[in-house]
């Protein structure tokens, strides 16, 4: 299985967690004393990979099942915050700490416009996650089909799909997803006036540009895995069994490649959130007055100075989302490598 | 095996064809440097329920020989040709889609390495259920049933719990034993057994032997065997074929072949066995040189550079299959055994040839005929 191509995804903060890692061993062998190093020396680069998940893996776990449970629960109406979009213009740019009273019921302070920053952010969390599951879930299932064909099949038909993969990836991300953004309001306007349909639900375009860029990402891995996987032995065992092609990619080959796919999806999601606050500090984002991390931030990008807070609260949400997403990525790959794991 | 090679099977008069029939098979690889020919004019017949065994060293062309039969190998890059018969029924030019009737169902093979021919994220009982959904009209019960039962008769303790274990959580003979059962699912009539037992320790391989020739006794299946090891084919083939260079360098009966060799690489192969009464930490014999390249192989006889006896005739000119007894055939021009032999091996022993320097430390091998292995009689 090869390894998740770190040099496929361009900014991916991946060696943070290679960093968080390797911090936790240096802050074992610290604590640990001697025995600890030599724990350490002896499991080398495979230490990660013991039983239990760790606690680092666990911490991860529980943050993002508390975000995740937030943002499910701000959206059914459950959670005991108020209205994202409730306006205290007298509490407007007031930080967490401010003293004079005016904000003393909001644990976050509030925004430019004098709104609940702990709803916006438990709010803007939602659109933060869908638009991410979403773009890399369309990818997973888009690249995932073409790579296990290209991967399985081979031959001119791989030699099209992997040219594609790669005029895709030879466009910097950025600016493709911004070209597909531009593309897909321009066109959905054009069917007809209605501005309330799906496709021209924010969300559903920003899921569609997201999406198309990672394709070629979780493609290319899903080729690379398939091809190693279709020359082993059993496959040709099962060939010779008379399964059909199909069968055989199915049963056979994508069971194997799953593994490698859910831990670059899993980073995948990670890089995803960046681009969504990327879009809109472009102002292709999620629109106002829906919140979204990345909206937070490009709205109030202008006050750094004034009032930090705002800009600060999202953006250390996503930097540990981020954080947790990448380790758990680490942590799956490694755990579910069934090739080292002992066949 | 050769044009006139039906005359020696024992149920030759009767009108039916073989269960198998290769007449001329040659497989090729396009390389970057040329065609390898893997398998280079091979011919052979088999009847229903008799065993052929493949012998040959690495490179020989034996598991190229199996899958180019059974037509295995990737189409691309492979060049293939000859006529394959399977009850008289011409195979060869099939696609994969009209091959996936006799996949399974008609033919079927046991490969070298039970670590790498199971699916590890699979149970053991999709992976035999698999080709009996797929072959046979039977319901889910049914084939699980049928699952349980072969891995009994492949004498597997506990088959009901077994079947929803993953491979990896059996031991390298049991995995063998599940393959055999993947293989006889669908009752196939040919089986190809490629190295069964290559990968498995020697204490199992005995049992996996016996449990694959039970097997094939109560199915009456045909077996090609394929090995590197002759001790493997003394006991259980009928027939037994020696492959060099991807051709049949020598082929006969078992007795016969293990009683009255003519070719000098069996006689190399066989001496290459260890004997037990050979005292500890002699020297192992071996085959001096390796296989000859096989895109573009020398002139002559291909085993000329490693062989004993080689003569300047065997560098010039290959030698055809000779007959030297009904259904005994051999390629060689100076076959061990005869008075041109003995001379030819005489003068290059006196000449200090290596190869025949190292058969001459060898008492048994430098005679006209080597004991077989203890158990050959019974072949």
């Amino acid at each position: 299985m090869p390894e998740p191509p770190r040099d496929l995804l361009p900014g991916t903060p991946g060696d943070v967690a290679d960093e968080l890692v390797a911090d936790s061993l240096a802050g074992g062998t610290a604590i640990g004393g001697f025995e600890t190093e030599l724990a350490a020396v002896a499991l080398g680069p495979e230490g990660r990979r013991r039983k239990g998940l760790g606690i680092g893996a666990w911490i991860a776990i529980g943050w993002m099942v508390f975000i995740v449970g937030v943002a499910v629960l701000a959206q059914l109406g459950l959670l005991p915050v108020g209205s994202p979009t409730n306006v205290v213009a007298s509490c407007a740019r007031k930080g967490p700490f401010a003293n004079d009273g005016t904000a003393s019921g909001y644990l976050l302070g509030c925004d430019g416009n004098g709104r609940d920053m702990v709803a916006r952010l438990a709010y803007g969390s939602w659109s933060s996650l869908v638009v991410s599951t979403g773009a890399v879930t369309f990818g997973f299932l888009i690249g995932g089909f073409l790579g296990l064909i290209a991967g399985y099949v081979g031959g001119k038909i791989d030699t099209v799909i992997s040219g594609a993969f790669n005029v895709l990836l030879s466009i910097p991300a950025i600016v493709l997803a911004l070209a597909l953004v531009a593309y897909l309001q321009a066109s959905t306007k054009g069917v007809s006036g209605n501005q309330s349909g799906f496709f021209h639900d924010p969300k559903v375009i920003l899921i569609l540009a997201i999406g198309v860029v990672s394709v070629p990402l979780l493609g290319r891995i899903t080729r690379a895995s398939a091809l190693s996987w279709s020359q082993r032995e059993f496959v040709l065992a099962a060939k010779a069994q008379g399964a059909r092609n199909g069968r055989i990619m199915v049963r056979e080959v994508l069971p194997n490649v799953l593994p490698a796919m859910f831990s670059i999806a899993l980073l995948g999601i990670a890089v995803a959130i960046v681009a969504e606050g990327t879009l809109a500090i472009l102002g292709v984002g999620v629109k106002p007055p829906t919140p979204s991390w990345g909206n937070i931030i490009a709205l109030e990008r202008g006050n750094l100075n004034s009032s930090p807070h705002i800009v600060f609260e999202p953006a250390i949400l996503i930097f540990l989302t981020v954080l947790a997403l990448n380790y758990l990525g680490d942590v799956v790959r490694a755990r579910l490598d069934v090739r080292e794991a002992g066949i | 095996m050769t044009a006139a090679g039906d005359g020696h099977a024992p149920v030759a008069s009767s009108p039916a064809p073989p269960l198998l029939d290769v007449r001329d098979l040659r497989t090729g690889f396009e390389t970057d440097r040329g065609l390898v020919k893997a398998v280079d004019g091979v011919s052979l017949s088999l009847e229903a329920g008799r065993t052929l065994g493949v012998v040959g060293e690495s490179g020989s062309g034996k598991t190229v020989l199996s899958r180019s039969i059974m037509g295995l190998l990737p189409r691309r890059g492979t060049v293939r040709e000859g006529s394959v018969r399977f009850e008289g029924t011409e195979i060869s030019h099939l696609s994969p889609k009209e091959m996936r009737a006799y996949w399974g169902a008609q033919m079927a093979m046991i490969f070298q390495d039970p670590m790498t021919s199971l699916n590890p994220v699979m149970k053991i009982g999709a992976q035999i259920t698999e080709s009996i959904r797929e072959h046979l009209d039977v319901s889910r019960d049914f084939a699980d049933d049928l699952a349980e039962n072969l891995l009994a008769s492949v004498r597997i303790p506990e088959p009901r719990r077994r079947l929803k274990e993953y491979p990896h959580q059996l031991s390298g003979g049991m995995r063998q034993r599940v393959c055999i059962a993947v293989a006889l699912a669908c009752g196939p009539k040919l089986l190809f057994a490629d190295e069964p037992t290559t990968a498995l320790d020697v204490t199992v391989q005995a049992q996996v032997l016996d449990l694959i020739r039970q097997q094939q006794d109560e199915r009456f299946m045909a077996m090609v065997l394929i090995t590197h090891d002759l001790g493997v084919v003394a006991g259980r083939a009928d027939e037994i074929a020696v492959m060099y260079a991807g051709r049949i360098v020598e082929r006969a009966s078992t007795s016969v072949l293990f009683a009255d060799m003519k070719m000098p690489y069996t006689e190399a192969l066989l001496s290459s066995i260890p004997k037990l009464g050979e005292p500890p930490h002699s020297r192992l014999a071996t085959i001096p040189g390796r296989p000859p390249d096989l895109v573009n192989p020398p002139p002559g006889c291909k085993f000329a550079p490693r062989c004993a006896y080689v003569q300047d005739r065997c560098r010039e000119e290959e030698p055809p299959l000779l007959d030297a007894s009904p259904g005994h055939q051999y390629r060689c021009w100076f076959p061990v055994g005869t008075p041109e032999g003995a001379a030819a091996f005489e003068r290059n022993r006196r000449a200090g040839l290596v190869a025949a320097a190292a058969i001459a430390a060898e008492p048994v091998a430098a005679g006209p005929a080597a004991a077989p292995p203890s158990d050959a009689a019974g072949g």
